[in-house]
């Protein structure tokens, strides 16, 4: 795996990459909890491998702790400030032990309008999940918090995170929630790779991508035809589409 | 034929001759064991279209994705860990032989199957993602209304029962659209482009995967044709028809012209493999369907006979020519 760039020496916060293959994808290694210092120096695009303590949170508990003002319970706040957007595929099993073998994220922008009260609630700081969030979401909601968005791999790297899980710490809101949505803490040792996605000026990775990508869509888009009948609503100027 | 059906069931064979009902048992375990085989490892074909997309990714974001995909699932198979904690919505496809029968009849069969889906469930395990759409009660065993689904075909010779699984993500990359005939080909390449574009940026469909296109029917027929078409042919299949077959690598090239790699970085990794199927439709109109398969594309199959042979096999052979058929017999 000879891809991602490999630097022993740590550069300071460089400007912001313009082009997709500017990103050096520096791999690091963080401890959790993650300190406000290993934050900030991460970069867009650097490969992320996690050792410590995650738990994962989706719609279930965000609507418990967000929502019904629950409250994350006090053991897992004190432990990490590593949400994983995920739910893991797990069993438990007949001696009442937990099987996690594979893990997944599941995608972030359906948690962005909670965003800032989790925050304030969970005292998150690193978000893990899939397909990240705006640059817009990234400026409002997270760099207020100190936090940064780590995206998965893939999005099928289910195996390879699922071997770096050593331990189910606790599971929380089992009963209620399904094992699905339940809060589980997992121990896990360098769990990754993950890329920096919104990293901490608020920048986000696949907006560069798409700001790439847009460039040969209008192209594309020149050679193909309105449809005959618009759908209700239906935009077509190409400037909306890219 | 009445004679035949009487020799068939057990209680009429003679000793030593072959029992012609398939023990419902007997499918209750292949399709638990299709399950693990359909979450843990990857289909060859399909790896092969990865690594090759792989091969001629020039993008190193891209790159970087799909070399950790194609280790991902080395390490499934070694491990017998599911390739991807998202386990989908696990389903049937069922092919019956014209002469086959289920000791039971086909209702011990459905059942046979949502017992395995929920003792599959528990045992790799998979994770619990049925819940009821309205009060998200999970019963953590994949199993409820619907759920799974089984779809059925028959085929005019046999007395075997295939089974097919299939675990596909049920969140992003299909779409439904009612075209006209005078939208034409251009028009189902801008619906290809807008279908891949809208789910393809930041990854949410997890391509590159293979792209299943249908083309015509009713509505219904339009979007379950296109599932079929991405999740029961094999990467390299064409479809028999050769103007239907230029289209599909048309569409592969344009897919991977539009600049979206992997993960929606930018790149030429986008579509794997394009597979279109069609059925007759209104005079008036052209419905189109398509489904991105994921880029962990999970499915299994076994033909099961009644001298309890199990054969396990990587290609569903869910298209056949009797499928496919077109006139009257």
């Amino acid at each position: 795996m000879a891809e991602p760039g490999r630097s022993s020496t740590r550069p300071t916060p460089s400007a912001a990459p313009q082009r997709l293959d500017d990103v050096a994808m520096d791999e690091v290694r963080l401890s959790t909890p993650v300190s406000a210092e290993a934050i900030s120096r991460l970069k867009l695009g650097d490969v992320v491998y996690l050792d410590g303590i995650l738990y994962t949170a989706r719609e279930g508990v965000y609507r418990k702790v967000v929502d019904l003002g629950h409250g994350l319970p006090a053991s897992v706040r004190a432990l990490t400030n590593v949400n994983f957007h995920c739910s893991p595929a797990a069993t438990v099993r007949p001696d009442g032990s937990y099987a996690v073998e594979a893990v997944t994220a599941t995608a972030s922008f359906r948690f962005g309008k909670s965003m800032t009260r989790w925050f304030e609630q969970s005292g998150a700081k690193v978000i893990v999940g899939k397909a990240g969030l705006t640059e817009v979401a990234y400026r409002e909601w997270f760099i207020p918090h100190g936090a940064v968005y780590l995206t998965t791999v893939g999005y099928g790297l289910g195996a390879a995170y699922g071997k770096c899980i050593k331990r189910v710490v606790d599971v929380h809101w089992l009963e209620d929630l399904g094992i699905a949505q339940a809060l589980w803490v997992l121990e896990v040792e360098r769990l990754g790779p993950f890329l920096v996605e919104g990293d901490p000026q608020g920048r986000s990775l696949f907006a560069l991508a798409n700001r790439e990508i847009n460039v040969r869509l209008q192209e594309v888009y020149r050679s193909l035809p309105n449809y005959s009948m618009s759908r209700f609503g239906e935009a077509t100027p190409l400037e909306e589409i890219v | 034929m009445r004679q035949r059906l009487t020799a068939a069931h057990p209680a009429a064979t003679v000793t030593g001759a072959m029992a012609r009902t398939i023990p419902a048992k007997l499918i209750e375990d292949t399709a638990r064991e299709l399950m693990a085989r359909a979450a843990i490892d990857i289909p060859p074909d399909y790896r092969d279209g990865v690594r090759r997309a792989r091969d001629t990714e020039r993008n190193k974001l891209a790159r970087f994705v799909l070399t950790e995909m194609l280790a991902n699932w080395e390490l499934a198979t070694a491990e017998r860990r599911p390739m991807c904690a998202d386990t989908g919505l696990p389903r049937y496809y069922v092919r019956v032989g014209n002469e086959a029968q289920v000791e039971g009849g086909f209702v011990a069969m459905e059942r046979a199957l949502r017992r395995a889906t929920a003792d599959a469930t528990a045992s790799i395990p998979l994770r619990p993602n049925r819940v009821h759409p309205l009060t998200r009660v999970d019963h953590n065993n994949n199993v409820g209304i619907h759920a799974p689904e089984v779809t059925y075909a028959f085929e005019p010779e046999g007395d075997w029962v295939d089974v097919t699984t299939v675990h596909k993500g049920g969140l992003f990359g299909s779409d439904y659209r009612m075209l006209f005939p005078a939208d034409g080909v251009a028009g189902i390449k801008r619906f290809f482009v807008d279908t891949l574009v809208e789910f393809g940026r930041r990854g949410l469909a997890c391509q590159p995967a293979i792209v299943g296109v249908g083309i015509g029917g009713a509505k219904d027929t339009c979007v379950r044709l296109g599932k079929e078409a991405a999740c029961l042919r094999t990467v390299g299949s064409r479809n028999p028809d050769p103007e239907i077959a230029k289209l599909e690598d048309e569409l592969t090239a344009l897919g991977n012209y539009i600049g979206i790699g992997a993960m929606g970085f930018a790149g030429s990794s986008l579509v794997v493999a394009t597979h279109i199927e069609v059925a007759y439709s209104h005079t008036g109109g052209m419905p189109i369907a398509m489904h991105s398969f994921c880029l962990s594309s999970r499915r299994a199959t076994a033909r099961i006979h009644p001298d309890g042979r199990v054969e396990h096999r990587g290609d569903p052979q869910w298209f056949t020519d009797y499928y496919r058929r077109t006139g009257v017999e």
